[in-house]
């Protein structure tokens, strides 16, 4: 009992308070990547394995349309209206062919997507990582350091994404559409819901918001081709940990595995510290594999 | 007998039909129709094909051959959405309304539809509530939490919202109790009354006859006997025959 | 002399089963889902040889009987005693290896097998061996009882061919005679004709003819003319529990039973 005080003694309170800050902006930044993963998923049991490949090209739209108009946030918004018709298209042409069809073959023509997405990427804009630059380049200080309120904002900015969608999702005809397809597709087509349409509308969805995260963050790491690669697969550990189609759940999981990997970087460092998902996972896997936080039952 | 039928251009027209599960043959050549307004019963055994000629008209299981026109024109291949649009109400043997929806949200997924104007969204919601009063009590439920026969209600309800021309009725006695039975009885009656064309797939004798005008009865994915439901009663030798042991 | 298994019609009162104890009992056999009692105290019995018919309505607790018989479900209540031993309880591999067949409802084969390979698999089920070196083309008491099943159900003249090129009769018809080649006593058949046209069911009719010599066979079906001219008895089961047993002139007289299926 006592040498557990002590060693928690022995970490500095604001070292504690600064990386749970780190833990949960980079969590909802996570959350929202791993959201239109989950709602790709849950509703129409396709795994995106181009969702990485669709955050980078946001990314860099974004890049575009910020060199030309200057402004961050049309950069932001015209993003993800692009990548939402790119994603419309990338259904309609690659996944609608093949609906009922065994999951392998989605799996293949997403990873499909992604090569083209990726290698037509690196052809267009090259090796170059370029920059956009944060709309707030103001910083506050937290204990010893200048943090920078963009991160807070993006933080903020994810959240309302999120929660916009949520809103949407519970209220408007086409949140009881697309829950309804959800939950009986057979029966939603006989109930006259164009079933077609609405896998084609959630997968635009999912593509604007992995777009949004990838203009989101570029300001902290830069855009470059490869830039997808490492959240995408922090997305599907979330995804599987927060329970595969568990819209809340993801959401749950992102900011509980980026604060345990926040709180671990103050003993290993980062590059280690990225194990922690990891055995979180493998955890999950194990012992309740349909998700740590399966709140709601689907 | 076929005066009976041809009077008036059937809403719904199967001719021939010929459907498979996979390797499954299930409809041998499936042949029936049911004029506007027409209340009709489809009898038969468990197996025979009541079910999948129902999924066969709604467009959710596409015939190998034969033909099924609705309203006058051929509808093979069509998608089941459509279908539900230009007026066909389907309500499955199992029920399943959106369990994870409320009732109102039930209700919605047939409200919500191209023409629909405030007026008569109102009407429509006032109607359903009047046949069944318990789903107005229990409107902000989700649909898993209430009881079979409260389900079966919400299933016909969410049809009469799409204001179709027919019902397709698979089995909705089915498991209930007798009070229950009755209700469905009268719902049917009144369906009747107000003009929906309703095909009843049944294996309650009583109620089907009592309900219809005219019966097809199937055996082994083919229509076996037709005539109209006054000419016989449960204890034909053609009942015993078919539906008996 | 020692009587031989007679090509004439049997009569409940002197054919199989009459006067020797049953192959398979069950005593007070319940099972619950949840709230739901889906079995009822069944006390049931098959004699050797019989060929008894097992029909009720929906949901009358058919296929849950097979299960239980057959160790895919465990019951809550009662025992099941098959050829004088207690095999309740246990689990499918081991009720298959003490005699009890079956086909499913779903057709259950290897489709990318051929047809002689789909039925010497379960012929193999029979002789337990850790030889993993010697080509099967060695083991001829297999290979032998492979083929006698094939014989039985008529395919042999299909045995190389590819399972999933059957139609849909021979896709059941191989079933039965994958659950021949175990070599059961008892044989249950669930929905055997389901989704055949009627030249199909005429096969499986004869079919079940030919192997009911020697075997006790129970049947799920709905087509009530296979029943009533396969079958010497026929159980009505009706929300889990017995309702009716007797020949099919009984049964097809019997109030109680038409009431149930016309729902009057």
């Amino acid at each position: 009992m006592d040498a557990i005080a002590q060693f928690f003694h022995n970490i500095p309170i604001d070292l504690l308070i600064i990386q749970t800050v780190n833990g949960v902006v980079t969590g909802m930044i996570l959350a929202l990547v791993a959201s239109g993963l989950t709602l790709i998923f849950g509703i129409m049991d396709v795994v995106n394995f181009a969702h990485g490949e669709l955050f980078m090209l946001g990314a860099y739209l974004g890049f575009v349309v910020f060199v030309s108009t200057g402004s961050f946030w049309l950069a932001l918004i015209g993003a993800a209206l692009v990548v939402a018709i790119l994603g419309a298209a990338m259904q309609i042409v690659a996944l609608r062919p093949l609906i009922g069809r065994d999951p392998l073959n989605t799996i293949l023509a997403t990873f499909g997507v992604s090569l083209v997405l990726q290698n037509y990427a690196l052809w267009q804009f090259g090796p170059v990582v370029r920059k956009i630059p944060a709309p707030i380049g103001s910083q506050f200080t937290l204990f010893y350091l200048q943090y920078p309120w963009y991160r807070l904002l993006v933080a903020a900015l994810s959240a309302a994404i999120i929660g916009g969608f949520w809103l949407f999702l519970k209220h408007g005809k086409f949140g009881v559409w697309i829950r309804a397809t959800a939950q009986d597709r057979v029966m939603a087509q006989a109930m006259g819901i164009p079933v077609p349409l609405v896998y084609t509308g959630v997968f635009a969805i999912g593509a604007a918001m992995a777009a949004a995260s990838g203009v989101l963050f570029a300001p902290m790491v830069g855009v470059s081709h490869t830039m997808g690669l490492d959240w995408v697969l922090k997305a599907f550990i979330v995804v599987v940990v927060g329970g595969m189609g568990n819209f809340v759940g993801s959401i749950v999981a992102a900011i509980f595995i980026s604060l345990i990997e926040a709180y671990t970087t103050i003993w290993l460092d980062p590059s280690r510290a990225v194990i922690v998902s990891f055995v979180i996972l493998i955890l999950t896997l194990l012992f309740r594999p349909t998700g740590l936080f399966a709140a709601t039952p689907r | 007998m076929s005066a009976l039928a041809e009077r008036t251009a059937p809403l719904v027209h199967v001719e021939d039909v010929h459907t498979y599960y996979g390797k499954s043959h299930i409809l041998h050549g499936v042949s029936l129709n049911v004029a506007p307004g027409e209340v009709v019963g489809l009898l038969g055994r468990n197996g025979v094909g009541k079910s999948t000629t129902l999924k066969t008209i709604m467009g959710l299981v596409r015939p190998s051959q034969g033909t099924v026109r609705f309203d006058g024109v051929a509808v093979n291949g069509v998608p089941p959405y459509r279908l539900a649009r230009r007026g066909i109400g389907y309500v499955p043997e199992d029920r399943r309304i959106f369990r994870l929806l409320t009732v109102m949200e039930n209700l919605r997924t047939g409200l919500d539809r191209d023409g629909m104007t405030e007026d008569k969204r109102s009407m429509l919601l006032d109607k359903a509530f009047t046949y069944f009063p318990v789903l107005k009590e229990r409107r902000t439920q989700a649909g898993g939490t209430l009881s079979g026969g409260e389900q079966q209600m919400l299933a016909i309800a969410r049809v009469m919202m799409l204001e179709p021309k027919i019902i397709l009725l698979d089995e909705p006695t089915e498991g209930l109790m007798p009070r229950m039975v009755t209700q469905i009885r009268n719902i049917i009656e009144a369906l009747h009354k107000e003009g929906v064309a309703i095909l009843l797939v049944e294996q309650n004798v009583p109620l089907t006859l009592a309900a219809s005008q005219r019966v097809y009865i199937m055996e082994k994915g083919a229509v076996r006997h037709h005539c109209a439901a006054a000419e016989i009663d449960v204890h034909h030798p053609i009942i015993k025959q078919y539906l008996g042991v | 002399m020692r009587a031989q298994p007679s090509t004439e019609p049997r009569s409940p009162e002197n054919g199989p089963g009459a006067g020797s104890a049953p192959l398979l009992r069950t005593e007070a056999l319940s099972i619950r889902f949840g709230g739901l009692l889906a079995l009822s105290q069944v006390n049931f019995d098959a004699g050797r040889d019989e060929v008894r018919a097992i029909i009720g309505p929906n949901g009358a607790g058919k296929s849950t009987f097979f299960n239980c018989l057959t160790g895919v479900l465990r019951p809550s209540g009662g025992r099941i005693i098959f050829n004088g031993e207690d095999i309740t309880g246990l689990p499918s591999n081991a009720i298959s290896q003490k005699g009890i067949a079956r086909s499913y409802q779903i057709t259950n084969i290897l489709p990318n097998a051929t047809v002689f390979e789909n039925v010497r698999i379960a012929a193999q089920s029979r002789r337990h061996s850790w030889n993993m070196v010697s080509h099967h083309n060695g083991l001829t008491d297999i290979n032998q009882k492979a083929e006698q099943a094939l014989a039985a159900a008529g395919l042999l003249g299909k045995a190389r061919e590819i399972a999933s090129n059957l139609s849909h009769g021979e896709q059941r018809t191989l079933e039965i005679g994958i659950a021949l080649a175990t070599e059961p006593k008892l044989l249950c058949l669930d929905e055997p004709t389901a989704g055949m046209s009627q030249a199909e069911t005429e096969d499986t009719k004869q079919l079940v003819r030919r192997i009911a010599k020697n075997l006790t066979i129970l049947i799920v079906e709905h087509d009530m003319q296979v029943v009533m001219e396969l079958c010497q008895r026929i159980t009505v089961l009706h929300y889990g529990a017995i309702l009716a047993e007797g020949t099919p002139e009984e049964i097809q007289n019997n109030a109680k039973v038409l009431e149930v299926y016309l729902k009057t």
